[in-house]
């Protein structure tokens, strides 16, 4: 393929676009401000500013400009296809939206009186009761902020349990393999050791494997389902059989949620703690896109150790729980987050699950699980699966098919670019050779599917066919063309100096 | 001087009770691009398969494991500035840390070179 080249560096309409500092200009200014005048008495306490603070001097157009190209080059799931695996790139609704702008949600202060926010209260309660209800599980710690946070506030709970029990041998925490690595971080992070325990040729955890670890010095296990392979965990009620009798808990990652919800209650699988992504399974934004909430379910056992605050029903209406004397009886390890969770994700969770009803969310689910197996029968061929189906929400591929090809799979996902698709995840999980995992989630319409497949399908032939010098090659249809990464890892330049890094 | 191997890729060189740690180039290869390598500190108790350092490139994170237990008595500050070492010279200047063998017949659990050739040989 030739080159294109332009004079100005823009391709077409896409601009190329300087940094902001690279276009400020001294004295150029956007407001028409009055001269004070002479200030005859310094109010700052001798804090005024001493001289330029560095920021750049534009116009408004300028700056408009600047930020409207940037979300241009932004690629999301609004642009188009994102099957980014484990991550649930789910369409978010523009009612959610439209509700969490509500200004009765918004013009909120999380220290006005409980009397005043009554609403703010009750959409805390109600999707409390619903989380519940869709997991079968008793309690629930709603303030944890993300999914880590979330698992981080279960094993908080589980080590309290042991604490309060006088139960201190308990040193150690099981995780599979396939575990996302957030799970033995958790687990360092309340001050356990980490033990992995290994897969079996099915990609679900081994079984014997797991009995032959568990001891009197095992606090938990940590067990994602569906797995990071996309499999959900079959051996699932043995695996919490053997636990339980081991005296330990059963703590599972729920980051998979959205594949068997209103499908399975956890606590019908012997789960003693989970955390919910809400931003994965109940449709909120993130990435770039907000911030996460990762709500954690508690069985019996564990409530009274929820941390605070959290919302009962008081003889007035209802209350806010933030001190443990309040609470007859309930045990709190503590807070983990300021004020009450993420709000604004609750009020986004909520519009979902009552606009989608319990009817709804099945079908979310089973639609989520329908696309993955269209994937996964539509591409085993060209490429090599990791495990037989069926899978659950994802499909996991390796990078066999591209032995001897000369292709990895980073040049894979980096022509992938190049056909207008963001690429699927790659070399996650650790388990196989090159992952390729794809969640098309149950957004996806069968057209965007099947063009999606069709592409697949021309890139495996095109890897096969000795073409490894066009995949090096790409992108060649982005603002930017392959980025050495591994540069940027060992030597970031992490932010602009005036006149260090002007071109480069 | 005695290399030994063990099924994680680590590789130890070891002259009496001492011994030198890395990783093996078939695991720098596997990795790609090392960006990150973190050593233990000297004093530091290692156990048997026990985390040691850590090593990140482009693509993934992970443990080093101790092939032995001992002491550890120096860590390669090198590595630190120059991860590339690991992809450049795996087995000889990108040692990740040095330590006293506090059991030395846990070097019979370890494989000779041509025993992880041929387990290497197996893993294609």
């Amino acid at each position: 393929m030739t080159e294109i080249t332009t004079i100005s560096g823009n391709r077409g309409l896409m601009l190329e676009e300087p940094l902001i500092f690279e276009q400020g200009c001294p004295g150029r200014i956007g407001v028409d401000i009055a001269d004070p005048g002479p200030v005859d008495e310094d109010r700052l306490g001798g804090l005024a500013r001493q001289g330029a603070i560095g920021l750049p001097d534009l116009s408004e157009p300028q700056m408009v400009r600047h930020y409207t190209r940037l979300s241009q080059k932004n690629y999301g799931i609004d642009s188009g296809f994102y099957p980014l695996g484990s991550c649930t790139m789910k369409h978010n609704p523009r009612l959610s939206e439209k509700m969490a702008r509500i200004p009765g949600l918004t013009d909120l202060h999380p220290f006005q009186p409980q009397s005043t926010v009554q609403g703010a209260l009750e959409v805390i309660d109600l999707l409390a009761h619903w989380l519940k209800g869709l997991a079968g599980m008793p309690a629930l710690a709603m303030s944890p902020a993300a999914g880590a946070h979330g698992e981080w506030c279960g094993l908080m709970a589980i080590r309290a349990y042991h604490d309060d029990h006088g139960d201190s041998r308990r040193t150690r925490v099981l995780v599979p393999e396939s575990a996302h690595g957030t799970n033995p971080a958790t687990a360092a992070m309340c001050g356990y050791s980490v033990d992995p325990v290994p897969a079996n040729e099915r990609g679900r955890v081994d079984v014997a494997a797991l009995k032959a670890k568990l001891g009197p010095d095992v606090a938990c296990i940590m067990v994602t389902n569906p797995n990071t392979c996309g499999l959900f965990e079959d051996e699932i009620l043995e695996i919490a059989r053997i636990t339980h009798d081991a005296g330990a808990f059963f703590y599972c990652d729920g980051a998979n949620y959205n594949a068997i919800v209103g499908r399975v209650k956890v606590a019908d699988l012997g789960i003693d703690a989970m955390h919910i992504n809400l931003h994965k399974t109940f449709s909120t934004p993130h990435g770039g896109g907000g911030p996460g909430a990762g709500p954690t379910v508690l069985s019996a056992k564990l409530a009274p150790y929820a941390p605070l605050p959290f919302v009962v029903h008081g003889t007035d209406g209802l209350e806010l729980v933030e001190h443990a004397e309040q609470a007859p009886g309930a045990k709190p390890f503590g807070r983990v987050k300021g004020y009450h969770g993420q709000f604004g994700v609750f009020v986004r969770a909520l519009a979902y699950i009552l606009s989608m009803g319990a009817d709804g969310l099945r079908q979310t689910s089973s639609d989520a699980v329908l696309n993955a197996n269209y994937l996964l029968a539509s591409l085993k061929d060209v490429l090599s699966a990791s495990f037989d189906g069926p899978c659950m929400h994802e499909c996991l591929f390796d990078d066999r098919f591209l032995k001897d090809s000369g292709v990895t799979t980073l040049d894979f996902a980096k022509m992938l670019i190049d056909e207008g698709f963001h690429p699927m995840t790659m070399y996650f999980p650790l388990v196989v050779h090159g992952a390729l995992l794809m969640e098309p989630t149950e957004s996806e319409a069968k057209e965007t599917l099947d063009g999606f497949i069709a592409v697949i399908r021309a890139l495996a032939a095109k890897a096969k066919n000795s073409e490894a010098e066009a995949f090096k090659a790409a992108p060649r249809l982005t603002p930017r063309r392959r980025l050495d990464e591994t540069l940027a890892a060992r030597q970031p330049i992490l932010r602009w100096k005036h006149g260090a890094n002007a071109e480069g | 001087m005695s290399m030994y191997f063990t099924k994680d890729h680590e590789w130890i060189k070891v002259d009496g009770d001492t011994g030198v740690v890395g990783i093996t180039a078939y695991a720098q290869h596997a990795l790609g691009d090392i960006v990150y390598v973190e050593v233990p500190e000297s004093g530091r108790e290692l156990r048997l398969g026990g985390d040691a350092a850590v090593v990140e490139s482009v693509k993934a994170a992970s443990e080093v494991y101790s092939p032995v237990s001992g002491t550890v008595t120096a860590g390669n500050a090198v590595l630190a500035d120059q991860p590339a070492l690991v992809n450049e010279s795996p087995e000889d200047q990108a040692w990740f840390f040095k330590l006293t063998l506090s059991n030395p017949t846990e070097l019979e659990g370890l494989m000779d070179r041509a025993a992880y050739d041929e387990y290497v040989a197996g893993l294609e």
